[in-house]
């Protein structure tokens, strides 16, 4: 911004006060996860008696070994990374070459097949003719039901392809005075030109895998295939009514919220990884995805 | 293939167009550029196969569904599940009978609470990412900006059945932190999570915790478009930087501020449920159920999925309504629309 340096007498306090509600508004949302940290931590008398305000009380890491000693904690992890690099994965492998084709001047229908895409944007059939299709499909209780049944999605197909249309043609043509065809082309100069593109859209898929829980909630009825998501909704939906689990947990060193507390913290720990790579490439991405046709 | 058959491709066709039939010129095209349409095949299958094949099924909107006919052998019954959602009699129309009848009150109330939560957090809600731009933009400090952008964004990264399980933490009556500071200021405490009043201030005052960070990007983007050399004839002039925001700023972002709240409007009733599924509990569904949720139960748990499919296209066929107006009233008073 030019305007940086161009403030008078009269903008000091307007600035100041300006500064200390962002700081208001960020503490707020960094302190639930604080929080969260610190009952992860604490001992289930302590977490029981409300005695956790920001720091472990009682420190303890017992809620952790409940947890890590659970097989379907695991079992679950697993399957969310399952989820995660695979969706990923497979919704590249529908993106990049239809983002291609569609950003290409010559494609017959170009308007129709964007027309195609872009009203899926706008209107879908809703829960009940979707979960009914995906059972006339037979991708019930299927690892790869999931996986397929969400590769494509309309955003991140006109993002790429908004991306490829911006790439000048002067890039390829170097290459196909070589000869090079299509397939040639995407992968030798487009690919190699749209990383940051195509790294925008993986890190978008990815995130949206590792955090969906309502179609694995409902298209998996098996335990074993059960991502970490529906793991935590199960544990947060029976732990507190299971008279076994609260009989032990007075005076106990772990309680059902020590143990949520937990659960929230592992499954938090791989996005809180991976969130420089998203930040780097995100607001840029909102940008291209915004210009819409 | 030469690279001179890449080349016409593209270009003009040099030779007249009626010396050739558009068979002759179809098939040229295909055989030199079928490799994008080899391409774009998977795309379109995929689409057909699960978004406009389950479009194909919402007929049963307006059958009497069976699992074992199909969705093409089920019989049709018209507007029934309409008339028996919102319990409003066609046939009567015209006769002595009342056409209007009690309608399901489950499915009202979730429309109902739908419409509530919406209106609630588009009047709370949409000012506040905007705000949030303003206020990022008078920073001065650099890094103080960036640190506490970094951390606004990321709640929005966060799964909603983790945030979900945050709150439920923090309103938890005993353990939770709000009523230990309920506690130390002489209060009872309070079961916010069972006490229908409390639900919807919790889950919209959640959402805008979420999103209203990420949200912002839009409009930081929209400020950093406008022109400097606007507030730097401002400054000649005198102008404060409170004046400058009101004068210059808001006024250019306008456009993208009216764009936002069409989009907003039309996206209007899809209330985030999957939290929802995670936060409410029998005792709240009195202001909790929304339309999606009740979707959920009545067709996926309990298998009335004909009648289900007729509610989420009631709920569809709504917010078109909603954004093809909001798109019309912004496109004559504004002249600025999203098509």
């Amino acid at each position: 911004m030019a305007n940086m340096n161009l403030y008078s007498r009269g903008d000091k306090t307007f600035v100041i006060i300006n500064m200390v509600l962002i700081g208001i508004f960020t503490l707020s949302t960094l302190y639930p996860f604080v929080y969260i940290t610190a009952m992860s931590f604490s001992s289930g008398f302590a977490a029981t008696a409300g005695k956790v305000v920001l720091t472990p009380v009682q420190a303890t890491a017992e809620a952790y070994n409940y947890i890590l000693s659970d097989r379907m904690f695991w079992v679950s992890y697993g399957n969310t990374f399952i989820y995660t690099i695979g969706g990923t994965l497979m919704s590249l492998a529908f993106l990049i070459p239809g983002a291609y084709a569609l950003s290409r001047p010559q494609l017959y229908g170009r308007r129709f097949w964007n027309l195609i895409v872009a009203f899926t944007m706008w209107f879908n059939a809703g829960l009940i003719p979707f979960f009914l299709n995906m059972r006339d499909l037979g991708l019930l209780d299927s690892y790869f039901g999931i996986i397929i049944g969400f590769a494509v999605n309309g955003f991140n197909l006109i993002l790429l392809r908004n991306f490829f249309e911006g790439v000048p043609s002067s890039f390829e043509e170097a290459a196909r005075m070589d000869g090079a065809n299509d397939f040639q082309v995407l992968w030798k100069v487009y690919v190699p030109l749209a990383k940051p593109a195509i790294a925008t859209v993986a890190l978008f898929c990815m995130v949206a895998r590792w955090n969906g829980f309502f179609w694995a909630m409902v298209l998996l009825q098996d335990e074993d295939k059960i991502p970490l998501q529906v793991y935590l909704r199960h544990t947060i939906a029976t732990l507190s009514d299971d008279p076994e689990f609260t009989a032990t947990q007075l005076n106990a060193s772990y309680s059902f919220e020590t143990v949520s507390a937990a659960i929230i913290v592992c499954s938090i720990i791989p996005v809180l990884i991976i969130y420089p790579f998203i930040q780097k490439y995100f607001e840029k991405g909102i940008l291209l995805g915004g210009v819409k046709e | 293939m030469t690279a001179v058959d890449n080349k016409t491709s593209s270009a003009p066709v040099k030779y007249s167009a009626q010396q050739r039939t558009r068979a002759e010129r179809i098939k040229d095209h295909m055989r030199n550029e079928w490799r994008i349409y080899a391409m774009l095949l998977p795309t379109v299958v995929w689409l057909v196969v699960f978004l406009y094949k389950p479009m194909y099924g919402l007929q049963i909107a307006f059958k009497d569904y069976s699992i074992f006919r199909g969705v093409a052998a089920s019989p049709w019954i018209g507007l029934e599940h309409f008339e028996n959602l919102i319990g409003f009699d066609w046939s009567a129309l015209g006769t002595a009978d009342p056409f209007w009848t009690n309608g399901n009150q489950q499915f009202l109330r979730a429309l109902r609470n739908t419409i509530y939560i919406s209106m609630y957090s588009l009047l709370i809600g949409f000012p506040v990412p905007i705000l949030l731009a303003l206020m990022f933009n008078e920073v001065l400090n650099q890094s103080f900006k960036r640190t506490a952008q970094t951390i606004v964004y990321l709640p929005h990264f966060i799964s909603s059945v983790i945030i979900a399980g945050i709150v439920i933490t923090t309103f938890s009556p005993s353990v939770g932190i709000v009523n230990t500071i309920l506690t130390w200021l002489g209060f009872e405490p309070i079961y916010f999570l069972t006490r229908p009043e409390w639900f919807r201030p919790i889950f919209i005052g959640t959402t805008i915790w979420q999103e209203a960070g990420f949200q912002s990007i839009v409009y930081l983007a929209a400020i950093a478009g406008v022109s400097p050399t606007l507030y730097e004839s401002a400054v000649v002039d005198g102008a404060s930087r409170w004046q400058m925001m009101w004068k210059i700023t808001i006024p250019s972002i306008l456009p993208t501020i009216i764009i936002m709240l069409i989009i907003r409007i039309g996206n209007m009733l899809e209330v985030s449920f999957e939290m929802i599924i995670v936060l409410y509990q029998p005792a709240t569904y009195e202001t909790a159920d929304v339309v999606n949720t009740f979707i959920y139960r009545q067709g996926l748990q309990s298998g009335q999925y004909d009648f289900a499919a007729a509610a989420g296209l009631f709920n569809a066929i709504v917010a078109f309504v909603l954004v093809m107006s909001a798109n019309a009233i912004s496109k004559r008073y504004s002249r600025t629309s999203l098509w």
